[in-house]
């Protein structure tokens, strides 16, 4: 693989051809805020966190699927980029019931860290205040969609790692839902498997082990990117 | 050096705020040097005066009667604080907000095994619909999220507001913190 | 078939016709067969039989003639005479009067009306003149000639020369240079290719690609067989609503017919060319008319975009190379095959050349389809060919591009209508929907309606889409139930910008521009509705006294 380079915020930075610029970036120290990227599975370019400011082009570019090239200037945290991304997160508090007070995710959520990291302070839209179920069917898991923000990261990870796809979408646009198998009850879904990875991936509480209180769902961020590796370790030394 | 105004109120709250608020503890000693409490659950006063400098205000507008109050707040002070996030965002007043009022009440009153199921009304405030964050209603000068605030974010706050500079209160919290 | 089987069959059917006195032909598009113009059609046969004169008149079926909100439509040839908003219940009186060489006055419409005399037809020529059901019809009217040339030829690059010097552009709405796209597939090495054709249109009040198919499916084939063996693609998909019936239908029989005639499928006209269509219903979802999440819906994904690079031309159908273009487009490619592409860029003004069709609608005189040269102006088209507002209103505006274009006010009326212009003005060509908006209108309500429409149509995948075309919808509907306030103005200006640039796919990226045109040429209405407001005042007012 060629050595390429190129400068993000200023700092000249080598990369390797084939990286994306969020890989590179984060390689090189540089934080890339994120909510649909789950280290381990398909990019899907879809929270719109990632945008980054690329020189010779007024488009924004996802740093999560865009491939870092020879001599690309980059920014990522230039006001506009700032400013939009604090506008994504408002929309996301104002799409779904997220009461973070009385979250089991409460201080581990990445939704609302990324608030915090954005200064937001309060919310400048109208609460949609849809009404959600919660899907507690399963024995050991819970889905709270009131918290879901459709990273789907969890689809992915059921999908891509652990082959069940017991996770997908159905409708559309701000109707869109997180569904197990054909849309029956989570505990119904036959081809769940039980692993918990979705949970894990997870990123606010929308997913979470039962019985756990506010604050008490903490998510393991390495199960997914750990396994990935383990994988690619024995798939080479066979 | 004259002292500055400052009021507290709650509305749709739970008061944790200002028990936040009391566990500036010595440091509010130090506060009360700046600050006189014009208004407050915590002092004896009846009526929201006139004339005030800042007001704290706890919890969300969820009846007529919040409504009436925070024009008043509005009206009287200088500067409106959103204290806590039910003031921000509606917070637990607003987990009734996707059923909407009247179900909940009947779901409450009426629904429930209870000797007379009738939902009260009789000299009492009307709901809204909806739980509403402060900034729904009227112009809110500063937030300062958190459930509650913790007594160092509302000193940092405070101090910060009373120097005359703009504060950043994301080191000490959050929404939910 | 070979070429010369080809003029047999041209000429075998020409010398049918040539037999008949008269030729009647029935409008069997959407619009005039709801309206029962099929009733119409087997009454008219049943009258020319009962009478004996099956041997003199021909009735038969055409594709649409345009004026769809006069129809049925009926067509009587040599003598040209056009009636409209025909029933079954005249079909004995037409009969009559043709045969008493009179004329039906009581349902003539003048053929000489701008509406007709003005057009100038490429993708449409054959619409209203050939049976869309009748391969036969559209061999006689030179059709698969295109195709057979450039087999014979043998010479795919002559044949991407020709498109490239056309200068033919995107008539989906993006305007992106046809010519180029075929070429950035034509140089993959990497195979097999696809090629497909977008017949998921979906904006509101448009309705020319459903037109074209349902008229005149062959040139559509003809132009995909055409990309198809330029670009070395042997498998080509048509992607055409489930709502699309009749379309669907006509490209069935369509395909059918020519791939019996050898037009279709292995070894095509003796030569080693093999390509063969197949057809995917889009279960009516809008964002599947964007090239991405088209795909996945025909690799039987979720119909969602993904992001581009990589491009279709690169990584398209299970990450083969991609040819993707629009069916007004490729039913132009048989024309310019057939008489050059220096003959199509004579037509136009600027970087945009030859024809398009548009759909007339809303507040106008003469609803309908028509095709016009680039460079036309806006006030030709609705003063003249569309009979301009009726009911003595005033012109207000005019939209195109439905949800994601904008509007142009009156006094841009004489602009000329070109991608370039009309995206200065803020509006975009789109797929060709025009509607008229007089002046009882209010252009809030009209931004709302096409919010609501992007709103219902977003995928979900991005958020910037997803929920910020809900908060401009919620803020537009504050805006129309007067409860408005100047901060509102300014959050719809700002959500604007940023689910314009930070949304996914074209979807989001366009679905704020009816907002934004409309906040540039009707601000008044914005800031009307804050001052209605009764709340807006008194919020200002109760801040400190």
């Amino acid at each position: 693989m060629s050595e390429i380079q190129l400068t993000i915020n200023g700092q000249a930075i080598k990369a390797a051809e084939g990286e994306t610029i969020l890989e590179t970036a984060r390689a090189n120290g540089i934080d890339i805020p994120t909510l649909c990227h789950q280290e381990g599975v398909t990019p899907t370019g879809a929270c719109r966190m990632c945008l980054v400011e690329l020189d010779g082009t007024n488009k924004l570019l996802p740093s999560c699927v865009t491939r870092a090239a020879d001599g690309m200037v980059i920014r990522t945290d230039t006001e506009k980029l700032k400013r939009y991304r604090r506008t994504i997160l408002e929309l996301l508090f104002a799409e779904r019931n997220h009461t973070c007070a009385v979250c089991v995710s409460n201080g581990h959520c990445e939704l609302q860290s990324q608030a915090q990291a954005h200064k937001i302070d309060h919310v400048n839209f109208d609460y949609r205040n849809p009404q959600l179920i919660v899907d507690l069917s399963h024995e050991r898991f819970g889905i709270d969609h009131n918290r879901c923000i459709l990273c789907g990261r969890c689809v992915r990870v059921c999908d891509e790692i652990e082959g069940a796809h017991t996770r997908d979408m159905r409708n559309r646009g701000i109707a869109t839902l997180i569904i197990t198998d054909f849309d029956q009850s989570w505990g119904e879904a036959s081809s769940c498997t039980n692993c918990g990875k979705c949970v894990e991936v997870c990123p606010t509480g929308a997913l979470f082990i039962k019985g756990l209180g506010a604050g008490e769902m903490v998510k393991n961020h390495e199960l997914v990117p750990g396994l990935v590796n383990t994988r690619e370790v024995v798939h080479a030394k066979n | 050096m004259q002292k500055i105004k400052l009021a507290t109120i709650w509305l749709d709250g739970c008061s944790g705020c200002h028990m936040s608020f009391l566990d500036m503890d010595e440091r509010l000693l130090a506060l009360s040097e700046q600050v006189e409490l014009v208004y407050s659950p915590l002092v004896d006063v009846k009526h929201f005066p006139t004339g005030v400098d800042v007001t704290l205000v706890e919890g969300a507008i969820s009846t007529d009667e919040d409504l009436k109050k925070i024009k008043t707040i509005r009206q009287r002070s200088k500067l409106v604080i959103a204290f806590g996030d039910c003031a921000i965002t509606a917070n637990i007043p607003s987990l009734r907000n996707p059923e909407g009022a009247e179900k909940m009440l009947g779901s409450i009153y009426v629904d429930m095994p209870v000797v007379n199921p009738q939902v009260p009304r009789e000299n009492l405030p009307v709901l809204l619909d909806r739980a509403k964050p402060l900034h729904h209603t009227v112009k809110v000068d500063h937030y300062l999220p958190g459930c509650p605030p913790s007594a160092d974010a509302i000193y940092h706050f405070l101090t910060d507001l009373l120097a005359g500079g703009e504060s950043d209160v994301s080191c000490y919290t959050r929404f939910g913190a | 078939m070979n070429l010369d089987t080809l003029t047999l069959v041209s000429e075998q059917y020409s010398d049918e016709l040539a037999n008949y006195h008269h030729l009647i032909h029935i409008c069997a598009g959407t619009g005039c067969t709801s309206a029962n113009s099929m009733e119409l059609l087997d009454r008219l046969n049943e009258v020319i039989k009962s009478k004996g004169l099956q041997d003199v008149i021909l009735a038969k079926m055409v594709g649409c003639m345009g004026l769809c909100a006069e129809g049925p439509v009926v067509n009587i040839l040599p003598d040209d005479i056009l009636y409209r908003q025909v029933t079954p219940e005249d079909a004995e009186e037409i009969i009559d009067h043709l045969v008493r060489n009179e004329v039906l006055e009581r349902l003539r419409l003048d053929t000489h009306l701008p509406f007709f005399t003005r057009q100038q037809k490429t993708a449409l020529v054959n619409s209203g003149i050939v049976n869309p059901e009748s391969i036969e019809d559209y061999i006689a009217h030179g059709g698969y000639k295109a195709l057979l040339k450039v087999l014979t030829q043998g010479d795919r690059l002559a044949a991407l020369e020709e498109i490239k010097r056309s200068g033919l552009r995107g008539r989906g709405g993006a305007g992106f240079s046809t010519g180029m796209k075929w070429q950035f597939v034509y140089e993959k090495s990497n195979s097999p290719k696809y090629v497909i054709c977008n017949a998921d249109e979906g904006d509101p009040g448009a309705f020319m690609d459903r037109s074209i198919i349902e008229s005149d499916p062959h040139s559509v084939i003809e132009g995909m067989a055409i990309a198809a063996y330029v670009v070395g693609a042997e498998k080509g998909f048509i992607y055409v609503r489930a709502e699309y019936p009749l379309a669907i239908k006509r490209l069935r029989k369509a395909i059918r017919e020519a791939t019996k005639h050898n037009l279709l499928g292995t070894g095509i006209s003796g030569t080693g060319f093999n390509f063969e269509i197949d057809l995917r219903l889009g279960a009516g979802a809008f964002v599947c008319g964007e090239e991405t999440a088209l795909m996945q819906s025909v690799m039987g994904n979720r119909g969602n975009p993904m992001p581009r690079p990589p491009f279709p031309a690169e990584k398209g159908l299970w990450s083969q190379p991609t040819l993707i273009n629009n069916v007004e487009t490729l039913a132009n490619v048989p024309r310019i095959i057939e008489k050059g592409g220096d003959w199509f860029a004579s037509t136009g003004v600027g970087k945009s050349k030859g024809t398009k069709v548009f759909a007339l609608s809303g507040k106008i005189t003469h609803t309908g389809l028509i095709e016009v040269p680039m460079g036309i102006t806006l006030r030709e088209i609705i003063e003249e060919i569309g009979g301009g507002v009726p009911g003595g209103r005033k012109l207000k505006a005019v939209q195109t591009g439905g949800p994601s274009g904008g509007c142009i006010p009156a006094e841009y009326l004489d602009t000329q209508v070109s991608y370039e212009a009309l995206n200065e003005l803020g509006a975009i060509m789109g797929s060709g929907g025009m509607i008229v908006i007089d002046d009882s209108s209010s252009m809030i309500e009209l931004a709302r309606y096409f919010m609501e429409f992007s709103m219902d149509e977003s995928c979900g995948k991005c958020i910037p889409c997803r929920a910020g075309t809900a908060q401009i919808h919620n803020l537009l509907s504050l805006f129309v139930e007067g409860k408005a306030t100047e901060n509102d103005l300014e959050k719809l200006e700002e959500l604007c910008e940023v689910v314009c640039n930070t949304s996914l796919c074209g979807l989001g990226q366009n679905a704020p521009n009816p907002v934004i045109s409309t906040l540039k040429y009707f601000r008044n209405e914005y800031i009307e509705a804050i001052r209605r407001n009764p709340d807006a005042v008194e919020r200002m007012e109760i801040n400190h006294e």
